[in-house]
């Protein structure tokens, strides 16, 4: 499956000319024009990607789909479909989780709230999709989700990322009291200028930070007010995958996609106790299965030796056995040197050993490597602040 | 000391038939922090538009072509350490090699710096 081989209409995000206003490249990515970087002295996925660790990142990620699946019996709905004890998901929590194939194979990761207003209100679960795929995605869901359960796609809201340790005071400037509400994997809404503000605290840089959608056509009233605070600086897609890549977080399309199965994909963790007890999600005979004998092969973090950097693609090698692929790579501006994730045979997953790269013909060596590659820093609960 | 221009953004310091040859600050621009360079060693025979030398940005690895045929007498081991000097002094201690040229006619085709900037213009 290809992006390019399909002919997309590129869309502009609602924020397109507040970005170029602040000398962004914009370049095509997931059927929008998207920031790669901006320009000046301040810009560059360099300068953006630390700025984000140092202070705040503010992200457009207004690409991505946003959900409302709602109804008696939604959880159950969605736990036909997902492998998340979604049931056990309280409101003002927020679960990472999977859609499956019925093969089993992962269609897209995927974040959900559970927003449903009180005791006795109608269950409303908030989903917030992967860009490239949410088009399949909603086509997917209404497919599989029954009659009586509603599937809205809230394409009038625009989602803006702030990311990095300045992240909760700076959010706190704009809506007080927000951050000190919520842990990681928790969300709110607050009325903010008259409309609805939803707000999750979590992301994809492994530094605190919160997600908040907004109605599209005012997006930049809440880019703005984030923006005024000095500690704030617009960051672009390029900072977004290092930063996530040092994070050891999976990126859908690359390191995960719908021919591994959530086990060889590395993102088991995904699968509930519960439902590995009770099973009843799509591919589950497959994923349990898995789950019992191992994976055959595993996601793994690459650290590697020296300054050439080992990009998606690259065959990875044991003396002259390959036995594997790097699915993501590039260098890692907080570690100072390149890093790599890619899928190798499980026994040669083991952190600590030593394997090579073929890049342009040469041998790169590089060591299989926990991750993440930087300590996350999410405020979690009961955890100092 | 005569400097010249490719479409593909490579300048060429010509004196004689020694010449040195980089990526000029129009391409840094494009391609954003620099983090790995890897440049042609002593003796290699390099072609005109072919592959010479590869430059590596967090992004992406993008190659670099030699505007002239010739035999490579030294890649630039500042690079080795100092990769960002392609994005601090492009056109001057970020160059990436110096050959021997074979046929100066191949000079004909190249622009001027009059030339290049007016084609940058038109990007």
């Amino acid at each position: 499956m290809s992006e390019a081989d399909e002919p997309v209409e590129i869309q502009p995000l609602p924020l397109d000319a507040w970005h170029r206003e602040r000398g962004a490249r914009m370049v095509p990515f997931a059927g929008y024009e998207m920031p790669i970087q901006y320009a000046g002295p301040e810009g560059g996925i360099m300068a953006e990607h630390l700025w984000t660790r140092a202070h705040a990142g503010l992200f457009d990620v207004s690409h991505m789909g946003q959900l409302m699946v709602e109804g008696a019996g939604a959880a159950e709905a969605l736990e036909a479909v997902m492998p998340g004890d979604i049931s056990a998901l309280r409101p003002g929590r927020i679960r990472y989780s999977l859609l499956l194939a019925e093969d089993g194979g992962v269609l897209d990761d995927l974040m959900v709230t559970n927003v449903t207003e009180g005791e006795g209100a109608t269950p409303r679960y908030y989903v917030v999709v992967n860009g490239a795929t949410k088009w399949d995605d909603i086509a997917f869901l209404r497919e599989h989700l029954p009659d009586e359960i509603t599937l809205t796609h809230l394409d009038d809201r625009g989602l803006l990322a702030l990311q990095g340790p300045d992240a909760a005071a700076v959010l706190d400037g704009i809506v007080p009291g927000a951050a000190d509400e919520l842990s990681f994997m928790q969300g709110t809404s607050r009325e903010w200028r008259g409309a609805p503000l939803g707000i999750g605290r979590g992301g994809y840089t492994g530094e605190d930070g919160f997600e908040l959608s907004f109605p599209a056509d005012r997006l930049a009233e809440v880019a703005d007010a984030l923006l005024a605070d000095d500690r704030v600086r617009p960051v672009g897609l390029g900072a977004r995958d290092s930063l996530r890549m040092e994070a050891g977080l999976p990126l859908y399309g690359h390191d995960i996609d719908d021919t591994v199965d959530p086990v060889a994909g590395g993102v088991a963790f995904a699968i509930s106790k519960r439902r590995r007890a009770e099973g009843g999600f799509h591919g589950a005979d497959r994923i349990l299965g898995a789950l019992a004998e191992g994976p055959a092969s595993r996601l793994v973090g690459f650290s590697v030796e020296g300054r050439l950097p080992v990009r998606e693609g690259a065959a990875i090698f044991s003396g002259e056995a390959q036995v594997g692929r790097v699915t993501s790579g590039g260098f890692a501006p907080s570690v100072g040197a390149p890093i790599a994730m890619g899928h190798v045979d499980t026994q040669y997953s083991a952190p600590g050993t030593p394997l090579e790269a073929e890049v342009r013909g040469k041998r790169v060596p590089l060591t299989v490597s926990e991750m993440p590659f930087i300590p996350h820093r999410y405020h979690r609960k009961g955890a100092a602040k | 000391m005569t400097r010249y221009f490719t479409e593909d953004h490579e300048w060429i310091d010509v004196d004689g038939n020694a010449a040195t040859v980089g990526i000029t600050d129009y391409a840094q621009g494009q391609l954003g922090d620099i983090v790995f360079v890897e440049v042609p060693g002593e003796g290699t025979e390099v072609t005109k538009g072919g592959d010479a030398a590869v430059v590596e940005s967090v992004k992406a690895a993008s190659d670099v072509y030699s505007p002239v045929t010739g035999t490579v007498t030294e890649g630039n081991p500042a690079l080795e350490d100092d990769p960002a000097l392609v994005n601090t002094a492009p056109e001057s201690d970020g160059w990436f090699f110096k050959l021997t040229i074979a046929d100066a006619a191949e000079l004909d085709g190249l622009m001027d710096e009059a030339a290049y900037k007016a084609f940058c213009d038109t990007l």
